[in-house]
């Protein structure tokens, strides 16, 4: 192989730069997309800490603040709510990936990343592979906290495992969507605000309050859109039964179906 | 592979259309490789456009365009490992060190692991961002920053560097910085394409000039020849009354030689003076001969706009809203 090099008439030896000997492998750019993307979260407080006790305190609030009121102070409330909770925490975290997502394309660096010979599925790979790393931070730390705040596992060790793996697969699926907000997003103003559609997701569902407790005309939706079973699937699987895991699953493999490839053809267009 | 003769860039009839705006109007440009190529136009008249098809972020909607032999559309992988692009924004990792960052692009490009912080150490030599190399970038001054993301998009030893704007937001100082980066990699034999709205970036930078308005390729010249017919200087003068501005501009013609233009809103005569200070005091003598009250008089720089009117005898469109912007595309 012949290395070519850009020459510097004047300039010292040392500044001769080689060229690549070929474009960089799939697996590397996803490691390398991740990588910075990770560094930037855990190097930016406000990303990594705040986001995590904005978590919590969420978590605080519903535990001590309304939970006595949504049950009459009954004890039940806490096992009720946290793994709804634990389930649907990439809802509220995802706004960060959203707007990480935004930003990179405003900011120029999704546009230097596609002007280099990498490949574009890799990017899509490295992105979610980053989001759902810190997802997985946030979900461990959540449920820490939840048994911290009265949490206990009824069932053995094993279906509570089970429960956790479901909330990493949630976090896998959201982040494949929050992916695609911040890409159709102008800017990262319009990708918090369009996040907050998840909002309507994670409180019209019976991840904070039983749906049967909804007004009859609001029944319908909270009960057959994607989180509600969801949410319902982790909550048996930590007593032992399997209601609604098949259901649950589906809707996992659905959205990733219908929202990875949107995510690879927008990070196309650049 | 492209042979020592195909051209760094041949674009024909490229056009781009966002819905109903039209970016690139049936661009038509053809540049030699060895050379520093300015696309000079006003805000909106398609440069970022032009810069990001070639970069093979934007397919054009009809045309084609090659760089150094290879069709952006047919064959972008091959053009993608030709460029190094550094776009509008400093494109760099606030929260990484500068290092971090140029090896993290290194390896993008296509580096192994003992490769890329060669070409990192020596292009922070070459940038001479040796004394910041280990800070994270965040806390670099605007130049630094730039000059860093010109490192970024040189890491890779591109045949072709792609420079939007490369100046624009930062202070004189940090212009100066820039500028002495980018003639180190000409001078070092790098082609350059870069686009601007300063004429006197152009001039710093350039050996060839195409000007661009509303998408089409208005004017092209060697930067020697663009200075020949427009560089010269302006005479300027601003009158005290009004009704007195068409002698003011027969005086200019008449010493200079030049078509006096003249703007009745701001009560502003000017006009080319090959002669420069000369010229000017003999404007000031006349004007004072013939009791012409005068707010303002003075030599400057001719604007990007009297370059318009030397190279195409009309005027550039008003930047009033500067870009037209597009959901998916800056």
């Amino acid at each position: 192989m012949t290395t070519e090099a850009i020459t510097h008439p004047g300039a010292p030896a040392t500044a001769a730069i080689a060229r690549p000997a070929g474009p960089p492998g799939a697996f590397l750019v996803s490691a390398e997309v991740a990588r910075r993307a990770l560094r930037k979260y855990f190097r930016t407080p406000g990303l990594s800490v705040m986001g995590v006790v904005q978590s919590v305190l969420f978590l605080f609030s519903f535990r001590f603040v309304f939970g006595g009121a949504v049950q009459g102070g009954a004890p039940a409330y806490v096992d009720f709510f946290v793994p709804g909770y634990v389930a649907t925490i990439v809802l509220f975290t995802g706004a960060g990936i959203a707007v990480a997502v935004a930003e990179d394309r405003a900011g120029g660096f999704t546009g230097r990343l596609l002007s280099l010979p990498v490949p574009r599925l890799s990017i899509v790979a490295g992105r979610a592979l980053a989001d759902v790393t810190t997802n997985t931070w946030s979900i461990l730390v959540t449920a820490a906290f939840g048994f911290l705040f009265g949490f206990r596992l009824s069932g053995t060790v094993p279906e509570g495992l089970a429960a956790l793996g479901l909330c990493l697969v949630y976090g896998v699926v959201f982040t494949m969507v929050f992916i695609v907000i911040g890409l159709i997003s102008p800017n990262a103003q319009a990708a918090q605000g369009m996040s907050m559609i998840a909002f309507v997701f994670a409180f019209i569902s019976s991840t904070y309050v039983p749906a049967g407790t909804m007004p009859g005309w609001l029944q319908p939706f909270a009960r057959y859109q994607p989180i509600t079973p969801m949410v319902t699937a982790v909550r048996s699987l930590i007593v032992g039964s399997t209601s609604d895991l098949g259901l649950a699953l589906a809707w996992s493999a659905l959205l990733i179906a219908a929202f990875t490839p949107i995510a690879v053809l927008r990070y196309r267009r650049g | 592979m492209a042979m020592q003769d195909t051209p760094l860039l041949e674009a024909s009839g490229v056009t781009v259309r966002f819905g109903k705006v039209t970016a690139l109007d049936g661009l038509d440009l053809t540049a030699p490789t060895g050379e520093v190529l300015a696309i000079l136009g006003p805000n909106g008249a398609g440069k970022t456009t032009f810069v990001r098809t070639v970069a093979t972020l934007q397919r054009p909607t009809s045309g084609s365009l090659r760089v150094r032999g290879d069709d952006v559309v047919r064959d972008p992988v091959a053009v993608r490992r030709d460029i190094g692009l550094a776009g509008q924004f400093a494109a760099v990792e606030p929260t990484m060190t500068g290092r971090e960052n140029l090896e993290m692009t290194a390896r993008l490009f296509g580096h192994d692991r003992r490769a890329a912080p060669r070409a990192t150490a020596a292009v922070i030599e070459q940038l001479g961002l040796g004394e910041v190399a280990d800070r994270r970038s965040g806390s670099y001054s605007g130049g630094e920053r730039r000059r860093l993301d010109l490192g970024a998009s040189l890491v890779g030893a591109p045949r072709l560097l792609l420079l939007d704007e490369p100046t624009t937001g930062l202070d004189p100082a940090g212009r100066r910085e820039v500028w002495d980066a980018v003639r180190g990699l000409a001078a070092a034999g790098t082609d350059i394409l870069l686009t601007t709205h300063y004429l006197d970036e152009a001039d710093e930078l350039a050996d060839h000039v195409v000007v661009i308005d509303h998408g089409r390729a208005v004017a092209s010249a060697a930067i020697g020849d663009l200075k020949a017919s427009v560089g010269r200087d302006v005479i300027e003068v601003a009158v005290t009354d009004p009704a007195r501005i068409d002698e003011a501009g027969q005086i200019l013609g008449r010493v200079t030689g030049n078509q006096p233009r003249l703007d009745r809103g701001s009560r502003r005569a000017s006009s080319p003076a090959a002669g420069g200070a000369g010229e000017l005091a003999s404007v000031i003598r006349c004007l004072d001969d013939a009791a012409i009250g005068v707010d303002e008089i003075g030599l400057r720089r001719p604007t990007l706009d009297e370059v318009f009117l030397a190279l195409t005898g009309s005027h550039a469109a008003a930047p009033a809203t500067p870009h037209v912007t597009n959901g998916s595309s800056r």
